[in-house]
């Protein structure tokens, strides 16, 4: 079934896939013409799409996604075959581990050209099929409306994540009648986001009888946007809560019940918390080797329920007592529903709830300023936040930063973190805090990148200039590669093989940004902080880069080593909390 | 670890084979064989699994597999299935050993020889993997000079038919529409 109206003229397949993002309500595209995605940017010229664009195509993939993350929406990414195609793998191995609704489309040479190693030929679909929830290759233009409708209909039901829809040069240069579906034919796609009443009943019984439970909140809850949900449930029954890497800002981080984030760089009430708990109330979170550590000794006196919309993900780590497949939003609300009843039991959680918050008061996440009056890194960051506030958007690179980012920006509304979680992409800050200021034209958007992370997409920010997105980076130089230099000190005695970024002034950070028509901005002490930091505020109508030298050796802690239990975690180096000591 | 059969019913589309035997490959997951063909239905093409595997692996397998958005329908057969499988045999065999060769044959239901050279008879023997082990062992010390398996393929007794019965850990997929 379609509309079919059967006067409506013949239009190439270039209009209809045009058309089709039009129908499917796109408003924004990232990316870059070539020559066999050429015949669509021609009616894209004259569309009421936006079109972005970009410098490199794995700044049109992350800015899809921050897009995404910012909006809730599905980004849109376009890109011509071969290089065009596979410079957005390295985003949509993204966008599929963090779950992130997105649309790439790509131009592919002509049917009869296939397979014979044509000029910009890749075959992108078995390139992605790893890393993509579908795919389709389009050899039809007849064939463009449906396979839009479903990669939208796919990108953004169910578990979220990823299609790319692959289209040959002759399907979008022949023509067919445009026929937008009413209806799709995916037989064999049916997500289940009602949960099981009985499985649901079993898991509040278990609540209502633990000790020290666990709510074990992971992205899928901001993805569900049960974030309402999420706050009722753990307020009614008093449970503490943990936030994932990908859940910061979901339950706000100054609520009492929030013992932070848990894993190798977590707190150490979020991991003593897991690592004492009786049950844990897995939300929409997959227990990842960086939250588990030694999954042998993770959690090793807890029940588990686990609820999450994806059933592969229920038992693939840590085997569930009580399995729930659904969404966050029903999960949890039919759990508080059932745990409001007049004959429900609630768990008395007193004893543990003021263990874990004694915890939490004896080992906040905390930082010592380096001693020879160079610049915190963490003070830098934490500055960025409390001058800022908790309504901005922040994107982060991958590492030390990002750890820190996690750590000490105020996370006290939902949505509001754009960060690489699962594949760890650095380069992922300036295009994805760029996709994201497209999504919230409104708010500030900083970007928290590392002076390696910056070096690999900065050239979006040429394009934030052009096209008026005004975002905000903050490079925090440190002049190395961070998080390996920390290794390296700890794991590889001081051996400092191949991290030195030599940054302390090549490149020089604010003479490339005003190159590339951004603000520059630097602080090199601590006095500077607080007036970059308003000065980049006060700058609206242009992108602002600011750069902070801090010290080279600061170090992430908490952390649990690779591969050690959760038990070991260290507050820093040789220093552990004394767990025989500590009364949980 | 034990032997399962899993028939798994995919929408017959280009591409559908590389997701499946990918995903198989890239979770790790080892498959003993994968035998595929069209079914009653031409939009509908079924994949025999065999694999011997403990049953976390063989339940993470199947959630991976439906997954995968072409992937209709997944049955554990029970082991009292019917299974078979056709192989062809190429077994070294001269004027001298021709007839033991023949002899063996006659025990097997399902095996006859198809090709004559005055070094070699070619067999075809369709039956339950464990028969046609058995009948290769016996073929073995003539000299197996090739041999060709199809992979398994199976179905289960009684009049229900795969259509009838509830798909493995999911609840029935549907068609959905969109809003």
């Amino acid at each position: 079934m379609s509309t079919t109206d059967p006067a409506a003229p013949e239009q190439t397949g270039a209009q209809s896939l045009v058309s089709s993002l039009e129908h499917a309500g796109v408003d924004v595209v990232f990316g870059i013409p070539g020559g066999a995605i050429l015949p669509a940017y021609d009616p894209l010229f004259d569309s009421s799409v936006r079109h972005i664009l970009v410098r490199h195509e794995q700044g049109a993939g992350h800015a899809a996604e921050g897009y995404a993350v910012a909006t809730g929406r599905v980004g849109v990414c376009m890109a011509t075959s071969g290089p065009g195609a596979t410079n957005l793998v390295t985003p949509i191995a993204d966008a599929y581990m963090d779950s992130v609704p997105m649309v790439a489309i790509t131009g592919q040479v002509a049917a009869p050209a296939i397979g014979t190693d044509a000029f910009q030929e890749a075959d992108i679909r078995g390139i992605t099929m790893p890393i993509t929830k579908h795919s389709f290759l389009v050899t039809k233009a007849e064939d463009i409306p449906a396979a839009v409708a479903s990669a939208f209909h796919i990108a953004s039901t169910g578990r979220p994540g990823p299609v790319l829809v692959d289209v040959t040069k002759d399907a979008l240069q022949s023509t067919s009648q445009f026929r937008w579906p009413t209806h799709l034919d995916l037989p064999g796609y049916h997500p289940v986001t009602r949960p099981h009443a009985k499985q649901v009943r079993e898991a509040a019984r278990l609540i209502g009888e633990a000790r020290r439970p666990v709510l074990y909140v992971g992205g899928g809850v901001l993805k569900a946007r049960a974030w309402d949900e999420l706050r009722e449930l753990a307020e009614l029954t008093a449970i503490p809560v943990v936030t994932t890497l990908m859940a910061r800002g979901v339950f706000p981080d100054s609520h009492p019940q929030n013992m932070g984030m848990p894993g190798m760089h977590g707190t150490v009430a979020a991991v003593g918390a897991l690592q004492r708990a009786d049950l844990l109330i897995a939300l929409g979170t997959r227990f990842d080797d960086r939250v588990t550590g030694q999954l042998s000794s993770f959690a090793p006196g807890a029940k588990v329920i686990h609820a999450d919309i994806d059933p592969a993900e229920i038992s693939k780590n840590r085997s569930a007592d009580v399995p729930i497949v659904g969404d966050a939003k029903e999960v949890i609300a039919e759990l508080t529903s059932l745990l409001r009843g007049n004959d429900a039991r609630l768990p008395d959680v007193g004893e543990w709830s003021r263990q874990l918050a004694d915890l939490k008061h004896r080992y906040p996440t905390s930082f010592d300023l380096p001693d020879d009056g160079t610049l915190s890194p963490q003070h830098v960051i934490k500055r960025i936040g409390e001058l800022t506030g908790p309504d901005a958007y922040y994107a982060s690179g991958v590492g030390q930063h990002q750890m820190w980012a996690a750590h000490f920006l105020p996370w006290e509304l939902p949505g509001r973190w754009l960060n690489s979680g699962g594949l760890g992409t650095m380069g992922y800050c300036v295009p994805a805090a760029m996709g994201a200021k497209v999504g919230r034209p409104d708010a500030t958007v900083w970007g928290i990148d590392g002076d390696g992370c910056f070096q690999m997409t900065n050239q979006e920010l040429v394009t934030c200039a052009l096209e008026g997105i005004p975002v905000k980076i903050a490079v925090i130089n440190n002049q190395s590669l961070g998080m390996v230099r920390q290794w390296q000190t700890l794991f590889y005695e001081g051996r400092y093989s191949n991290t030195d970024l030599k940054t302390n002034r090549v490149p020089d950070f604010p003479k490339l940004a005003e190159a590339m028509g951004c603000v520059g901005l630097r602080a090199e002490t601590a006095e500077d902080v607080d007036a970059v930091i308003d000065k980049a505020l006060s700058i609206d109508d242009a992108p602002v880069v600011v750069e902070f030298v801090v010290h080279k050796d600061a170090m992430i802690w908490p952390m649990v080593a690779a591969g050690a239990s959760n038990d070991d975690i260290k507050i820093a180096r040789d220093m552990a909390p004394n767990w025989a000591q500590e009364d949980l | 670890m034990s032997a399962h059969t899993l028939s798994v019913l995919v929408q017959n589309v280009p591409g559908v084979l590389a997701r499946v035997s990918g995903l198989v490959s890239r979770r790790g997951f080892n498959i003993e064989s994968l035998a595929v063909g069209a079914t009653e239905d031409p939009g509908i093409s079924r994949i025999t699994l065999s694999v011997d595997v403990d049953d976390l692996v063989l339940e993470q397998m199947t959630k991976q597999l439906n997954k995968l958005i072409e992937v209709l329908k997944i049955v554990e057969l029970e082991p009292s299935a019917v299974h078979r499988e056709l192989i062809l045999i190429k077994v070294a065999a001269d004027v001298d050993s021709r007839g033991r060769v023949l002899e063996i044959l006659q025990l097997f239901q399902g095996a006859k020889a198809v090709d004559l050279s005055p070094e070699t008879i070619t067999i075809e023997a369709v039956g339950s993997p464990e028969k046609l082990a058995a009948l290769m062992q016996l073929l073995e010390p003539f000299g197996i000079r090739e041999l060709v398996q199809s992979g398994v393929v199976a179905m289960g007794r009684g009049p229900r038919s795969i259509t009838d019965r509830s798909g493995r850990g999911e609840r029935q997929k549907a068609i959905r529409l969109v809003p």
